[in-house]
């Protein structure tokens, strides 16, 4: 008997619970990282020390925690977490609100706007794709040198916050704005900033909020740019941090500590995912390609 | 093209200000400085510079430590896409068999992808490391002598393993928007006509996944060649020896701790090539899909 509601690739009975057992294992093999992690953070050291670990939470977590956020941790020059969360926070906000602002109005211009060298502005901006960081690291570390932007919050967030990528897709959204709506917005009497502001931004909401969640989680695990151009304690990422902390020669190493802090450095970016979903995965498959 | 436009003549240029100010300090600029270091040398007191031509580009191609590391980072990268793509599709797959609880799986599927590269290399390490790795005590009992930190093989399954951990995610995401843009029609002549499920896979489903596939593919050795960058810093800093140092460490590792510039430079400048060229590529064949599709 056909079924026309399952997909065709749906195979029923024992095919079905095959499919969900690999599913299943496929999920602990990638979750399993994360617990383990967070299972040794709620350890004593000299637990952890000894393998294997225990698979469920021990009795150390308020001590772990608590004495990770009281800001003794000698590694990182005795920086507090919170600090440290605050400084990545700040980064990773910093660069998607401010590629997003200034790509939306990049695209605007190059779009809604008639003036001379406007595709020469685009390609400029397009070219940028080929030009990975990792590929003019050390001329990129000696601009900013020579203006004074190491050890600061601009330093860690002005150079990455360029992007082709949120200029492409911004512009490819607002070419499909039919031409009537701006013909009756000028109609109206809507200037440029009206335009954007009551019938532009709104139909936006979604792209930004996929862009939002893409470039947060972008500027949350940047790793080589923030290793370049922060040199003081009170300066790093979370994930900058944590690298300094972890030492398999050092027996002082405070492998509890390591622990929270890595929980505390993946759980901020993993809630917005997995909070906003929805628009992430829209945004990503659907702009990406 | 759009007909009606705002006729402002100076408006859009102060739009366009920021983006273009920030994208000539960072990127033009310094792309620039790299072309030109490149085809310069300094002395060993940083006291002058001289024009060399080519020379850095004939001393970094011959240098066997370069050319070791290119041949690290085609391992690397073809181990790393291979297996993350492999995975990806085949988890996908069993996702479309599922009717209840794919949400779910999603969810849990996408976390990595928030992982930062050093923090998911350094997660396999505390699980993989020898003195104290959950992991790595049963290996150790079964009698493999396992040790990540010393043998160069071990060292290059960890960081392939957390890369591709980390890569899985993504990959889910367009296999499974990939296969459900097949048409289920075919899918049902096919099994009208008597094929089985193993067949209708690789004669349909895998040719029609083929855009995504290729897609992938650029993307994932995008991400091997660049953002693998954390993983190989945090776990191994390109050791033992030098058996996991990829092109971008070395970059890294010359223009920042052996403090060789017109090295550094030059290698910038032939990585900027290897990027061109996938880009390249990468707009090709998506400007062929198009026709086609």
């Amino acid at each position: 008997m056909a079924d026309t509601t399952d997909s065709p690739l749906a195979p029923r009975g024992a095919g079905r619970a095959i499919a969900h057992f690999w599913m299943i294992l496929g999920v602990i093999i990638v979750a399993f990282p994360v617990y383990y992690v967070f299972i040794a953070s709620t350890h004593s050291t000299s637990t952890i020390l000894r393998p294997p670990l225990p698979l469920l939470p021990g009795p150390e977590a308020a001590a772990n925690y608590g004495e990770a956020f009281s800001g003794r941790i000698g590694q990182i020059g005795g920086v507090s977490l919170w600090r440290l969360l605050g400084n990545t926070t700040l980064v990773a906000m910093g660069i998607a609100i401010g590629k997003i602002a200034i790509s939306m109005a990049s695209a605007y211009a190059i779009v809604f706007f008639r003036f001379p060298l406007r595709m020469a502005c685009f390609w400029l901006i397009f070219i940028t794709l080929m030009l990975p960081v990792e590929v003019r690291i050390q001329p990129t570390y000696k601009v900013m040198v020579d203006l004074g932007l190491i050890d600061t919050y601009p330093g860690l967030i002005l150079p990455l916050i360029a992007s082709a990528t949120a200029t492409l897709l911004f512009r490819q959204f607002f070419m499909t704005i039919p031409d009537e709506l701006l013909e009756a917005a000028r109609v109206d009497g809507a200037g440029p900033w009206r335009f954007f502001k009551d019938i532009l931004w709104p139909l936006s909401l979604t792209n930004v909020a996929a862009i939002f969640v893409i470039q947060f989680i972008y500027g949350w695990t940047q790793y080589l740019w923030p290793l370049l151009v922060t040199n003081s304690n009170e300066m790093n990422t979370i994930v900058i941090a944590l690298k300094k902390m972890v030492s398999f020669t050092d027996a002082e190493t405070p492998w509890n500590l390591v622990m929270v802090t890595s929980v505390l450095a993946i759980l901020p970016p993993i809630l917005v995912v997995v909070l906003m979903q929805r628009w992430f995965v829209k945004g990503l498959v659907e702009t990406e390609k | 093209m759009r007909r009606t436009v705002f006729p402002h003549k100076l408006l859009p240029w102060l739009l366009l200000a920021p983006q273009l100010a920030i994208t000539l300090i960072f990127f033009y600029w310094p792309a620039a400085q790299a072309f030109r270091q490149s085809v310069l040398r300094e002395d060993a007191f940083g006291l002058k510079t001289t024009f060399v031509g080519l020379a850095n580009f004939r001393k970094v191609l011959g240098d066997p430590a370069y050319l070791n590391a290119l041949q690290v980072t085609v391992i690397f990268s073809a181990l790393v896409a291979f297996f993350a793509m492999g995975i990806a599709l085949f988890l996908a797959v069993q996702a479309e068999k599922v009717i209840r609880g794919k949400g779910f799986y999603r969810t849990l599927m996408i976390w990595p992808y928030a992982v930062a590269p050093a923090i998911a290399g350094m997660l396999w390490l505390f699980m993989f490391n020898p003195s104290f790795g959950t992991l790595a005590w049963p290996l150790r009992q079964m009698g493999i002598s396992w040790n990540p930190l010393l043998n160069s093989n071990h060292a290059m399954t960890l960081v392939v393993a957390a890369s591709v951990w980390k890569q899985i995610s993504y990959n889910f995401l367009f296999f499974v928007a990939g296969l459900q843009a097949i048409p289920r029609s075919l899918l049902e002549a096919a099994a009208i006509d008597g094929a089985t499920r193993r067949h209708s896979f690789w004669t349909i489903v895998f040719p029609l996944l083929a855009p995504t596939t290729f897609f992938l593919l650029v993307v994932n050795t995008v991400y091997a060649l660049f953002d693998t960058f954390g993983i190989i810093h945090a776990v191994t800093s390109g050791g033992p020896g030098k058996s996991t140092e990829t092109l971008v460490y070395k970059v890294y590792n010359d223009g920042f701790v052996n403090l060789i510039m017109g090295d550094s430079a030059a290698q910038s400048v032939i990585l900027m090539l290897i990027v061109i060229a996938l880009t390249a590529f990468q707009f090709r064949f998506i400007e062929r899909r198009v026709h086609y599709g």
